[in-house]
This record gives structure tokens, sequence and C-alpha cells, in this order.
């Protein structure tokens, strides 16, 4: 019996020992980004840590060594917006659980629906980007996101922060005009509309804060789940991420943030080029695309491309996001674009790690690589913003990632075809 | 003095023609000391290039730039052919299908071209010079397409490249079956009823021909006769059978991409381009022995069932196994800009120079225009686009597009935002935004 316990006992010791893997790459360039880079720098991996970072690093018994001469060591990027594990097939619908019904879904929460095992969280991870942002839509308030590492068997395995943030798509205030000026009525139909949902989100609000007070004070409501998940938004513990793009609009996402003494980030902000100064001034960070075509028609041709240059310039504390599953890998040339329309190199990879890290306040775990951080590592054959750059390794929490997926599967298939 | 007076008159008109001819004939510039990707004949660096009435006279290291032409300095800079898109939706007023109806070969893209269209000025600041505009894949013979050159500024009939065979559109699989003929369900509801229609059309037209050349041969003869009806339709498929309109076949499965190649074969008739392809890698060898040239979205994918089994090692394999690859705009957002997508082919394995020709030369042959675009090559048009930096990297961005010698973007004259930004009064937002 005691033959047994002990065998049981080595068991159990080997297994943990076999969980917390070393890996160790040596002789490469590594970029922490929020410290200066490392030429022919040592990195410790061990469980899902990092354990050591630096230039004369000893490396420990029982590590799997990687050669990283010629090669560069990233942080994982981190895309701030997407549908990942909510999307399969756009046009097939029993496919896609990003969008639900309803107006305003405070209650709705992605985590509760994400598929690890999605074709495309694969695709995205072998591109670089380790962590994403899932966002449920769909309604005016459209609930709450949930920011994730790109790998696990189970979701509970890859939250990172859950909730992340709740979602508003601001309602938008004038009709859109670029060819014809709108009528009147038009203009006061759009105006009424807009009024009426900014004052049914105030009272939402302003009902969480009697719901809130309700709870301290022993009263004890019944149950409501719709204001119960506005309670850490009006204590300023959760951030309200607001869908908001044109120019006016922005103004009243403003005030509207303002009002309700509410800590926010904007997404979209396609106008913010024109906004860079009320944006700073409020402190208010944003999520942004660069390749898209500009909102209006007659934008200037690099509105887009220019947005993170102006904002970074005025103050505004910004990050990089697709907005949706397919081309989620293509983050980094987000950030790429805006490099070339000016914005610092630094900053564009900084948009991409350590930004959203501390916009989503888990600077803590990840964005950089430091000692005691979560070991999402990427290894590049070059700039990890550059197109043509080849993702030679990849790590999620520690563990290594094979860099198969259904594309590659694909491809080596058929290119054996006879 | 009189005579004198003449005299100026004489010399400000002769002026006046000559460069109301120059500027006819197309302009006159020198590009100097840039890297020339030529695409057809390598790299040159510190290379020149001489632009002569819109066309390219001289291409090499060392030229002297001749008097009188403007010249532009391209040190440091990468100057390529001018990008061509060989399918996109742009210029085109109103709705882009005519999906009412299964076949629908008579109606023309150029009948209904808007010059003043922002987005052809939003192709010229990303280095496109020429593009195909298309109809939509709403129906399977969807109509004839155009070809432009994105001269911004000019009239619909000076874009035109009307030389250039626009060929026509043809659609299959899923659009068929779901959107574009949603609101008029009519036969067929699939790829089998596709397949039906597309050989029916050929048979109907090859009774056509018949029947006209029956007529002729019975006026030749002396005999009387009746001359068949005028059918537009049919004459536009008639044209498809003797190689004068040439098929863009928007497809998606390698089943349907089999189908079609095998019903044209049936006929006599090549396709020249298979629009989106994405299955394409699946039957690279047929697709290249057949000669079609694949018009691909680089890694664009998952939007419809259609286009899940995808992979971006697309290109790389159809390029492997033989087939010349085009990228195209499709006018979407994501791969306006087609240098990028270029660029995306090379991560996954395909050469630089062959990722360069999927935007230039291949293009170029599908749009019918290879003979006198997509390359830097002499007495080819002066169709050029100059770029910061290399044109696959993604700190790029393109400096100037000049179409026939004639530059029609300029990143120093356009009015960029930190241009408009610097000529705008700050706006003063008052208390109210401020906490």
């Amino acid at each position: 019996m005691k033959k047994i316990l002990l065998l049981i006992l080595v068991f159990i010791i080997t297994t943990s020992a076999k969980g917390e893997d070393i890996y160790v790459i040596k002789n490469a360039t590594i970029i922490p980004v929020t410290s200066q880079n490392i030429t022919e720098g040592t990195i410790v991996i061990k469980g899902s840590k990092i354990t050591g970072i630096g230039k004369n690093i000893i490396i420990p018994d029982g590590a799997e060594v990687i050669d990283g001469t010629g090669l560069y060591v990233y942080p994982g990027m981190i895309n701030s917006f997407t549908v990942l594990g909510l999307y399969e097939i756009g046009a097939v619908g029993v496919t896609v659980d990003a969008h639900e019904k309803g107006t305003y879904n405070s209650f709705i929460t992605a985590s509760k629906a994400i598929n690890p095992h999605s074709v495309h969280i694969p695709i995205t991870r072998v591109n670089g980007i380790t962590s994403a942002l899932v966002v449920p839509s769909g309604a005016v308030i459209s609930g709450q996101s949930a920011l994730i590492n790109l790998n696990g068997w189970t979701i509970d395995e890859m939250i990172l922060k859950n909730p992340a943030g709740i979602h508003i798509s601001f309602p938008e205030s004038e009709p859109i005009s670029d060819f014809k000026t709108p009528t009147k009525k038009q203009i006061k139909e759009t105006k009424d509309k807009f009024l009426e949902i900014v004052k049914n989100l105030d009272e939402l609000l302003e009902r969480a804060r009697v719901y809130d007070a309700a709870l301290e004070s022993n009263i004890n409501p019944s149950e409501d789940l719709l204001l119960e998940a506005l309670k850490p938004v009006i204590k300023k513990e959760l951030p309200v991420i607001i869908s908001v793009n044109r120019e006016n609009d922005i103004i009243e996402a403003v005030k509207f943030v303002n009002k309700n003494k509410i800590r926010a980030i904007f997404y979209g902000v396609t106008d913010g080029w024109k906004t860079a100064s009320l944006l700073a001034k409020n402190n208010i960070p944003v999520i942004i695309s660069s390749l898209r075509s500009p909102r209006g028609r007659f934008d200037p041709y690099d509105a887009i491309y220019s947005n993170a240059g102006i904002l970074q310039k005025a103050g505004v504390k910004f990050t990089f996001a697709t907005g949706d599953a397919p081309s989620a890998r293509s983050l980094p040339y987000h950030a790429g674009k805006s490099a070339a329309f000016g914005l610092p190199k630094d900053e564009a990879l900084k948009g991409v790690t350590i930004y959203p890290a501390e916009i989503f306040g888990v600077a803590d775990k990840v964005g950089s690589l430091e000692a005691g951080k979560i070991a999402n590592i990427v290894v590049t054959d070059g700039d990890i913003l550059e197109i043509r750059t080849q993702i030679k390794h990849l790590f999620i929490n520690g563990r290594k990632i094979g860099l198969t997926t259904k594309h590659t599967e694909l491809y080596e298939k058929f290119r054996k075809r006879p | 003095m009189k005579n004198n007076f003449h005299k100026q008159w004489i010399l400000i008109t002769c002026t006046l023609l000559i460069y109301t001819v120059r500027v006819f004939a197309g302009g006159d510039i020198f590009i100097e000391n840039g890297t020339i990707l030529t695409v057809t004949s390598g790299i040159i660096e510190n290379g020149s290039i001489l632009i002569k009435n819109g066309k390219i006279v001289q291409i090499g290291k060392g030229l002297k730039s001749p008097r009188g032409v403007t010249v532009i300095n391209a040190k440091g800079k990468y100057v390529m052919p001018g990008i061509i898109d060989s399918h996109c939706h742009i210029a085109i007023e109103g709705g882009v299908n005519e999906s009412t109806q299964a076949v629908t070969s008579e109606v023309k893209v150029e009948d209904v071209i808007r010059h003043d269209d922002p987005a052809i000025y939003r192709y010229l600041t990303e280095g496109v010079t020429s593009v195909m505009t298309l109809h939509g894949s709403a129906n399977i013979i969807g109509g004839q397409n155009a070809v432009l050159k994105l001269k911004y500024g000019k009239s619909a009939e000076q874009l035109l490249i009307k030389d250039a065979k626009g060929g026509i559109k043809m659609a299959l699989g899923e659009n068929q079956k779901t959107k574009g003929r949603r609101r008029h369900p009519s036969y067929p509801e699939g790829r089998l009823g596709i397949a039906h229609i597309l050989k029916n059309s050929f048979i109907e037209a090859k009774e056509y021909i018949r029947k006209w050349d029956e007529y002729k041969n019975k006026i030749k003869s002396g005999k009387i006769a009746i001359p068949p009806k005028k059918d537009l339709r049919l004459e536009a498929i008639t044209d498809v059978l003797k190689g004068n309109l040439k098929i863009h076949c928007h497809c998606y499965r390698a089943d349907e991409i089999l189908m079609v190649m095998k019903t044209c074969e049936e006929f006599g008739v090549k396709i020249l381009s298979f629009e989106h392809c994405l299955e394409g890698y699946k039957v690279a060898d047929e697709i290249a022995k057949h000669g079609a040239i694949p018009s691909i979205f680089v890694d664009h994918w998952a939007y419809k069932i259609e286009a899940f089994d995808s992979t971006p090692y697309n290109s790389t394999i159809l390029n492997e196994r033989g087939a010349k690859v085009a990228i195209n705009s499709d006018g979407i957002d994501v791969v306006r800009r087609l240098y990028h997508e270029a660029a995306k082919t090379v991560k996954y394995g395909v050469p630089e120079e062959d990722a360069l020709k999927m935007i230039t030369i291949y293009p170029a042959e599908i749009i019918g225009i290879e003979d006198r675009a997509g390359s830097i090559e002499i007495g080819k048009d002066g169709d050029i686009a100059i770029f910061s930096h290399h044109p696959l990297s993604v700190y790029t961005k393109c400096e100037k597009t000049i179409i026939e010698g004639e530059i029609y973007f300029d990143i120093d004259k356009a009015k960029t935002t930190e241009k408009i930004l610097k000529e705008t009064v700050p706006v003063s937002y008052g208390t109210g935004g401020a906490r």
C-alpha cells in the first residue's frame, strides 16, 4: 500500500514537473518594448511565466534551448477588438454568435460562447497575435467583452480579464450626408432618436447607481442582471467601450462620459484626427484601425492612415484592432501602416503590445517582456510589423505552440498533389 | 513695331498649339536616380527613365536629363510600373448588377462610367493607374466590362481604353444561389442549373451564328432571304465564341472551376481569368493547362462557405504549378492596397519578383493592355508609381502616380490630413467637453 502511495506521489511530482516546461531562447535580439532592446540576449520561460531576461542569464537545467541567432524576440501582440471564437463563416448565420438581439444588453457576456477551437484562433496566433478582446455586438449596449489568450483547451484557461469592458454603440447625432443635404425631417428624426437613446443610457446608469446604493444599504432589491452588469461601470471599476466615429458624435460621447462620471475607451474613432485634443484633454484612450477607407467619401485619402500619428502626437493613448475574426491576423499591418504615415515606429509597436495591456488593465501580466509576466512570446526573423516577416516560434502562457493551421494543412496536402 | 506684334502672336499661337498637341499626346517626364523595379527585366539601381509624349523612350543608368522636361528626383525611392487592378467596381454609376435575369450579356459598363467617382482618386493615391471595372456577380453572365486609365479629372471618354478587350463577366456558385437574385427567384438555384445555363447560352449563340451565316450565304449567291432578328444578348455571346470578348469568370470552388473550363473547351473557348478563385490551388495544374489567370484575394476568406476551404498559400501553389496569378481589390477596403497584398504572397512563399508581377503585368494581361502597360519597358506607356520604401514594405507610401507621362497624384500637392489640419483653425470645445 505504501509502495502504491509512493508511486502515485512520484507520478504527481513528475507530471507536475512536466507541466513546468522550461524553454530558453538564446543569442537573440530581444525587444522587451518597455525597456532597451537586448542584443545577443537570453530569455527564460518557466511554467507560464518569463523568469529571466537579459544578457548574462544562466540557462537552467532541463531547459529546451532554442538558438535565436539572427532572430528577434517580441512580446505577443494584442488585438483590441475582435469576434474571435464567436464567428466562423460570415454568410452562415448559425456559425456566428457575435450579434444578439435587443437594445440594452449589458448582461450579455462574450465569454459564455467563445469557442476555444474556432479555426480563426490558430490562424490569428501564428501571425504573432497572442491575445484578443472578444466583443459582442448588435445592440446599443451590446454586452461584456473578454480579453483572452489565444490558446487553451477551455475558455477558463484563456481568460486574461473578464469582463474587460461593457460595450456601447453610440447613436449618431446627425444623418450621414456625403452627397445629399439631409432634409429637415431626416435631421429631426435622427436627432430625436439620438436624444432618446442617450436619455435611456443616462437613466440606466442612474438606475444602476440606485440599485448599487440599495445593495450597499442592505435593502436587497431583487436581482437585476441588466443593472448588476452596470455596477462596476458606475464605480469606474470597468470601462465602457464606446463605438463612435464621427466628429460630432465623438463630441457628444465625451459629454455623455463626463456627465455620467464613467471611465471610457472609444472604439472606431475614424474622426480622431479632427478631435485629438478633445480626446487627449479628457484622457480617453482609443482603439483604432488603419487599413480602412476614410469614413467620409471626401475625407483626405490618408485620414485613416494618419489618424494614429495625430492622436499620438496629441497625447491620446491608442491601440489597434481589426474588428473581426478572419483578418484578425492582419493586426501588425494596421500598426505598420500608421508608422508609414507619421506614427513613430516604436509607438506603432507599443500600440499592439504594452498600450492595449495598459488600456485594459493587464500591463502587470502581458504586453512586454519582463520577468514575472506571462510568457506570451513571438520569435521572428525580422520586424514583427513587416508583412514579409516570418514567425519562427510562438509561446502562449509559457506553452510552445505549433505553427500548423487549417491553412498550412491545406498547403501541405495540395502541394503534394501528384 | 507692328511686325513684332504679329511675330509675338504667331509665337504665342505656335506655343499654344505645340502645348495642346503635347498634352494630347501625353506628357514628358524624366525620373532620375531611383531604384527601378521594371518587373519584366529586373531591378536597376540608381536608374533613370525618360518618358516622352506619354511613352517610355529610355531606361538605364547615367541618363542625362533632357532640357525642358519635368525632372523628378527619385533618389532613395522605388519606381515601379503603375499598379493594375483587374477587378473592381469603381466609377460605375448606380448599381453594378443587372440581376433581373440569369443572362444579361448585352449590358455594358462603359455606358455608365462615372468619371468623378472619388474612388478613382483613392486608387491613384495607392499607385494604381489602370483598372478593369466590372459588373457584379449577381447573375451568370453579367455584362461587358470596361477598362480605364485613372486619369482623374478627365471625361469618361478619356478614361476609357477603347481598344482594350474588356471582356465579359460570368459568375458561378453561391451568389447565384443566394444574394444577388434573392429578390428575383428564378432558374437556376444551384450549381447544376448554372452549368446548364452556361452550356445552353453557347448553344443558342452557335445557332445564332448559323442562322446569320445561312442568311449571308443566301444573299451572296443572289438568293432572296430575310435577315434573322438582331439579338444583342446573343451577339455578345457570339463574340465570346469568336474570342472577341474574353471571359472573366467569378468562381470559388474547384468543381465549378473544372466545370466551366470543360464547358468552354467543348466550344473551343478559352477563359482569360478566374476571378477570386479561392480553391484554385486544388486544381492548379488544370488551370495552368487551360492557360487562365486566377485573379485572387490573398488572404480574404471565411465570409461564406465557398470562401472557407481557402488558404493564403493559394497563390504559392498556383505560382509553383505554372499559373500566372493576379491580385485584385474588388473594391474592398482591406485589399485596396494591392502592394500590401502582394507582400502577403511573399510571406506565404512566392518570390518577390513574382509577387510584383501579380499586381502589374499579369493583371495587365487580364485587362488586355499587356503590350502597353504593366512593366517598365521602352515603348510602353509612361505609367509609373513612385514609392517611399520598397512597395512590399509595410512602411511604404505611394508618393507619385504618373499616367502617360502626366502626374495624377503627387503627395506634395495632395490635400493630406496634415495639410488640412494646418489650414484649419483649431476648434475650441469650450468647457463642456472637459472634465
